[in-house]
Formats: structure tokens, C-alpha cells, sequence
């Protein structure tokens, strides 16, 4: 399916990141939004709540993000897409319904725009430490994706992918901003609606009566009906059966909870986004996502004028991690050099994957600004010799 | 459940058969309001298709998932945000909340305050036991003073809320209380609750022999229900500020509040239309 014209914004613009996810939303069929403000999130539902009156939808400004993160899921089952907004304490309240969204299968999209944590932090600078919050936040199993842009064009045309995402899988898909991203302007191209490729709910063709709304075929994701349409679902936070009734047995547990997991992580090949910059011969090579990406790509760029064999791999899809790729690059590496805005968070899924086929050299940073290029090209040349 | 929730009954219809028998105790009175709303929904002439329901957790939470309806059972005290978007998401839907006390008041009490404060369009049924039935009888923003919760051993020391005064202060549109007694009356306001617009809080008063009844010494739901009978007066339009409820005193009972003011998404249509050119009106109709 194309967009929707009513939705994109269709030339060439000088926007800042969060002003382009909110345009990536709108092109991507998203019609209800409900957010609190959290700086530096804040932009987003700003932006929202001017462009969607005359697009046709809803903004609502809910009372907290408790509320804000369920109110979604609502109008998702009303059959809306939508998405909610925030930053590190607003996340951090939204935790149980990331779970209510991965256990009823809610297809929506949650956006952090990353500052320094934790509690208040610095809520004006950036981090990206909320990289494992939001795959293990919520209590219990489950699995979601994760979508790190490193520019406003991506926020742009990311966002399109987040909603297409989450509507294939019907997981709540993170939208891993940071306030550099955020805040920061550049060039935005927006395509024509035809050249944007939408993935429409997976609407059942089941009359009412045959329909049940956790049955699966192979691809382990069940179709969807929405409420009013004359199917009368039970959609519950229990643990249920195909039908959606709640079956509180351990062989009930067993099946959804290993379903729940298994649609992403047995189709984990399907969700590898990974940027590689010269890959063959290197013999250390530069893990990185987000803001880190573009600081990374410098000291990259920096080390090969020295004479360096270095690779930049770049997670575009940070959950699920792409253990397959570090796998095999880890028999033919010498080290893997992984700078993040956090103590070091994604080098423990690097080094979990590599297994101690070779080096991982964590480059922690506490947040608040950005690495020092010269930071980690030291770590390369150091890793070379 | 109630007597009158037999085979042959009329309601059976509205309720998913193929979840009974339910879970709740013998003598609770939750079963009963579940009665009376299916009635009240035979009675309403709505089309049963567009009617949805959206529990919190808790006993009371239960019974979005026995109403043969497009049914939610969401997190505790997050019944109305998700109902929000609900409606938001698709005018078109009469969309109802029913919960218990500790839901909607205690951890849910924020999203109470603000959607009436809204007027968002939701109809909204508290069953009132007083207690925290799920978790054990633990006590509740409703537990009267004095009487004893496990936890609040020696008798509870907190005021509770009076549901009506707080529901009118915030904004709802229509306000009244019965109890698992007045069944002919509350079938009749539950009607009524579902065919007016905005934010409608209907409070149930209802035994939990169980937890509540038994741990003070109260007998069993019978005897709650006597002393229902008793104690209850009708005091339609009564002020709100004395309606507050004590340990086994006066209860009044009746519709206290019944008045219009636009909706959260007629105020939004209302003042777009005016404000903005090409407003894309979110209608009624639109689905
Ligand atoms: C976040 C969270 N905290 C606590 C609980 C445990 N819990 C389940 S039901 C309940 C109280 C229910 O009381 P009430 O709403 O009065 O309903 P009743 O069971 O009396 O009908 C609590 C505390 C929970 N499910 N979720
Ligand atoms: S514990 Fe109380 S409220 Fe819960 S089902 Fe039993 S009697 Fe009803």
C-alpha cells in the first residue's frame, strides 16, 4: 500500500530530528498520538498536535505517561495507528504497558529521545542509555524491536519503517532517538506518497464467529480485527488462549509466551540492518548506533589516513541484535571497538555474540555530550598494533 | 453469582457462555451489577456491536471478559486511559469502564480526576466493596474508618473518599449511586448512564463476603445486603458533600448529578471548526 497523501509532506526541508519523526509518523498512517511533555521529546507531539486537525485525526496530551502509553493501545484496538513520545523518566513509567502491548500483540510505536540518565539526568543533553531498558524493561518475556536513527532524514524515513515493522510483527517498536538527533537541523527530503511503501494492519478476512484473535499460521503473528466490527473480542493482559481467554496453565503460558518470543526471534534474519563501511580485510572494526555513528564514522575515517584496517558497522536495527553478523566477523577480527553514550550497554550483546573469539573494547561515555573523535580513534590504533 | 443468572435467563445472551462458570465467590455482589448491566443493556436498544467494555484488574475487573461484547481487561487502574483512546480512536463506539473502587480510585484515581475533568465521553461503573477483593481484602481508598483490612489490622485510620462528591468536583455529567439492592433502580440509571453523553459515574455499592464482610464480623453477603435495605434512602439531587459513606451507616442512594457540557471531542470539533480553515472534523460518522 502508499501513503496516505493527506499525511506527507512531500519537497525538501530544513527540519530538526524531531520535527522529522513526527512527519515520518504522519507518512506513516499514524492518526492518534497521546504524549506528555518530556523535554527534549517534546517537539514531536508539538508538531503533532498543529499538522494533525488538518490531516484528520487525534493529539491528546494525557495526564502522565502512564496513561499516555495505554491510551495508544486503545486506539489501536479502535483501529488507529499510533504512537506515543517521551524521554528517560516518561519510558521509564511506560514499562508495564510495553508489556501489555507485547503480550496482546498492540502494534504501535513508543519514541525515546534519549538524554542523560538516570532520574532527571540531564534532561537537555543527550545518552543513549536506555538501549537495555527498553528490551528488558517490562516484567516478564518478550521481545520488541528497536530502530536507532542517526539523522533527521532518518528520523524521517525510519519512522515509516518503525509503524511497517510493527504492524508485520505486531511487537511495540522503540524509536531510539537522542536529544543530538533530536535537536539537530538538516536537510529532510520527503517522497512523493507513491514512492512510500505503507504496511497495512494485518486485517482478518474472518466473519464474526470464525475469527480468533490469537490463532497463528507459521509466520507465528495473528491477523487483527479491530473493535465495532462485530467479532465481540476479549483482548486481555492474562495470559490467554487463541480464542484470547484467559488460560492461567503453565501449558498455556508455554505456548504464547515461547510464540511471543519465537516471531522475532526465529525471523531475527529478517530484521538485520546493519550500515557496513569497509568490511573486507578489516581487522578491527567499529560497532556503533546513533549520534555515536556519525563521531564513530570521523575517527573511522581518521584512522584509515593513518593506515588503519578498519571497518564501521552501524545498527540501524539495534533489537533484535544482529548476533550472526558479529559471529562471523569475530573469527576474522581482531576487535571490536564499541563506543556508546552509556557505561557500556551494546557491548555486552557484542560480547555476548562474539564469545571471546576476539577483543570487544567498550567505549563507555556518561552522557551529556558526545565522544571525543580522537577517544576512539586512540581505541582503534591501540587495537591494530 | 445472583440466583437470577439461571439457564433460561434473558441475560445469558450478553455474557460469553463459554467462560462460565465465573470466578467469583458465592455471595458476591459483583454478579449481581453484571446482571443489572446486561439488562440494562437488553433495555438500551444499543447496537450491541458498537458497545465496548474495558476493564482495569481486580474482581470487578473480571467482568469485561464474561460480557459478550468487544471486551478489554487492561492493567490495574488504567481502565480509562485505554477506554480514552478507545473512543477517541472510534467515536462511533459507546464505550464503558467497569471496575472496581481500588482501580479507579486508588492507583487509577489520576486518570478518574482528568477524564472527567475532560468529560470524556465514557460511562463508567464502579462496583464499590470497600475492599481490595483480588489481592485479599487489603484496604482501599473506600474502606470506611474503623473497619479492619489486613492491612490496616487494627482498624483503619484513613479517610475514605466519598466517589460521588469527587466524580461531581472533577466535571462528571451525571452522578448516582445504588446498591446491589436497588436492582430495578440501578437497571434503570445503568440505561440511563448509557444513553447520555460524557462522563458518567455510576458507583455500586456491593458486598465481597469474603474479604470484607466476614473479616468484620458483617456475616455474609446477605447480610450486607440487608443492611443495604436498611440504611439506604434516595436522595435524587442530592449535594454531593453529604454523601460520604461510614461504617455501616446511612447510605444515600439515587442520581445526584445530571447535567450537560460539551464533550472532550465535541469541544475539540467545536473550536477547531472555528479556528482552523480546513479542519479535518474527527466525526462521528467516520468509521
Ligand atoms: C500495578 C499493579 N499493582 C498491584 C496489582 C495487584 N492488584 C490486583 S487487583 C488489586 C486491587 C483490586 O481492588 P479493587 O479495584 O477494589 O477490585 P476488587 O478486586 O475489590 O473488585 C491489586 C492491588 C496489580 N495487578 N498491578
Ligand atoms: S473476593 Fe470478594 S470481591 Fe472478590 S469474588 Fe470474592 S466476594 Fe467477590
Amino acid at each position: 500500500m502508499k501513503a496516505d497523501p493527506k499525511g506527507v509532506l512531500t519537497g525538501v526541508h530544513f527540519m530538526d530530528g524531531d520535527h522529522a519523526a513526527c512527519e515520518g509518523a504522519l507518512a506513516a498512517g499514524c492518526r492518534f498520538v497521546a504524549g506528555y511533555p518530556i523535554t527534549p521529546s517534546t517537539e514531536v507531539v508539538e508538531r503533532f498536535a498543529q499538522r494533525i486537525p488538518l490531516i484528520g485525526g487525534v493529539f491528546i496530551q494525557m495526564e502522565d505517561e502512564v496513561a499516555s502509553s495505554i491510551a495508544i493501545q486503545g486506539a489501536v484496538w479502535a483501529g488507529k495507528k499510533a504512537m506515543t513520545v517521551t524521554s528517560g523518566p516518561g519510558l521509564s513509567l511506560m514499562m508495564e504497558h510495553v508489556g501489555l502491548a507485547a503480550l496482546t500483540e498492540a502494534p504501535l510505536v513508543i519514541v525515546d529521545v534519549q538524554r542523560g540518565g538516570p532520574s532527571t539526568g540531564l534532561p537537555t543533553l543527550p545518552g543513549q542509555a536506555d538501549m537495555m531498558q527498553v528490551k528488558w524493561g517490562s516484567h516478564g518475556d518478550y521481545e520488541i524491536i528497536a530502530l536507532s536513527p542517526n539523522s533527521p532524514q532518518e528520523c524521517f524515513d525510519l519512522m515509516i519503517r518503525a509503524f511497517n515493522l510493527s504492524e508485520t510483527y505486531r511487537v511495540p517498536v522503540f524509536f531510539m532517538m537522542d536529544e543530538v538527533v533530536g535537536h539537530m537541523t538538516e536537510r529532510v527530503a520527503i517522497p512523493e506518497p507513491s514512492e512510500i511503501e505503507i504496511v497495512e494492519r494485518r486485517w482478518s478476512s474472518k466473519k464474526p464467529g470464525e475469527y480468533k484473535a490469537y490463532a497463528t499460521g507459521a509466520d507465528m503473528v495473528p491477523d487483527m480485527v479491530k473493535a465495532g466490527d462485530g467479532h465481540r473480542i476479549h483482548i486481555t493482559g492474562l495470559t490467554h488462549d487463541e480464542r484470547g481467554y484467559p488460560a492461567l496453565t503453565p501449558a498455556a503460558q508455554k505456548k504464547l509466551v515461547e510464540r511471543l518470543v519465537n516471531k522475532i526471534r526465529l525471523r531475527r534474519h529478517e530484521l538485520v540492518d546493519v550500515r557496513k563501511d569497509g568490511v573486507d580485510g578489516a581487522e578491527v572494526v567499529v560497532a556503533s548506533f546513533g549520534i555515536t555513528s556519525r563521531v564513530a564514522q570521523a575517527a573511522v575515517e581518521e584512522a584509515r589516513r593513518k593506515g588503519g584496517k578498519v571497518a564501521h558497522l552501524r545498527l540501524v536495527i539495534a533489537w533484535p541484535f544482529p548476533d550472526k553478523l558479529f559471529q562471523e566477523l569475530s573469527r576474522r577480527v581482531k576487535a571490536f571497538i564499541v563506543p556508546e553514550l552509556n557505561m557500556g550497554q551494546m557491548a555486552l550483546e557484542v560480547e555476548r555474540a562474539v564469545a571471546g573469539r576476539c577483543a570487544v573494547v567498550p567505549i563507555p561515555h556518561a552522557g551529556g555530550t558526545v565522544h571525543e573523535p580522537a577517544a576512539i580513534l586512540e581505541k582503534i590504533m591501540e587495537s591494530s598494533r | 453469582m445472583n440466583e437470577t443468572l439461571k439457564a433460561e435467563n434473558p441475560v445469558l445472551p450478553y455474557l460469553r457462555q463459554d467462560r462460565l462458570p465465573h470466578i467469583w465467590c458465592p455471595g458476591c455482589g459483583i454478579g449481581s451489577t453484571v446482571n443489572c448491566f446486561a439488562r440494562a443493556l437488553t433495555e438500551s436498544k444499543l447496537d450491541l456491536d458498537k458497545v465496548a467494555i474495558v476493564s482495569g484488574i481486580g474482581c470487578t475487573g473480571r467482568v469485561a471478559g464474561y460480557m459478550n461484547l468487544d471486551s478489554f481487561h487492561t492493567t490495574h487502574g488504567r481502565a480509562i486511559p485505554f477506554a480514552t483512546g478507545l473512543k477517541l480512536g472510534n467515536p462511533n463506539l459507546k464505550v464503558v469502564v467497569y471496575s472496581g473502587d481500588g482501580d479507579l480510585f486508588a492507583i487509577g484515581g489520576n486518570h478518574f480526576v482528568h477524564a472527567a475533568r475532560r468529560n470524556m465521553d465514557l460511562t463508567v461503573i464502579c462496583v464499590n466493596n470497600s475492599t481490595y477483593g483480588m489481592t485479599g481484602g487489603q484496604v482501599a481508598p473506600t474502606t470506611p474508618l474503623g473497619a479492619t483490612q489486613t492491612t490496616m489490622p487494627y482498624g483503619n485510620f484513613e479517610p475514605p473518599f466519598n466517589l460521588p462528591f469527587l466524580a461531581e468536583a472533577c466535571g462528571a455529567v451525571f452522578v448516582a449511586r445504588w446498591t446491589v439492592f436497588h436492582v430495578r433502580q440501578l437497571i434503570r440509571t445503568m440505561k440511563e448512564g448509557l444513553a447520555k453523553r460524557g462522563f458518567v459515574f455510576i458507583e455500586v455499592l456491593a458486598p465481597c463476603p469474603t474479604l470484607y464482610s466476614r473479616r468484620n464480623k458483617l456475616g455474609d453477603g446477605v447480610d450486607q445486603v440487608k443492611y443495604y435495605k436498611e440504611r439506604s434512602a434516595v436522595k435524587d439531587g442530592a449535594d454531593t458533600r453529604e454523601v460520604g459513606l461510614s461504617f455501616q451507616g446511612d447510605i444515600a442512594v439515587g442520581k445526584f448529578v445530571d447535567r450537560d457540557r460539551p464533550t472532550w471531542l465535541d469541544a475539540m470539533n467545536r473550536h477547531y471548526s472555528s479556528v482552523l480553515h480546513d479542519y479535518h472534523e474527527v466525526g462521528h460518522a467516520e468509521d
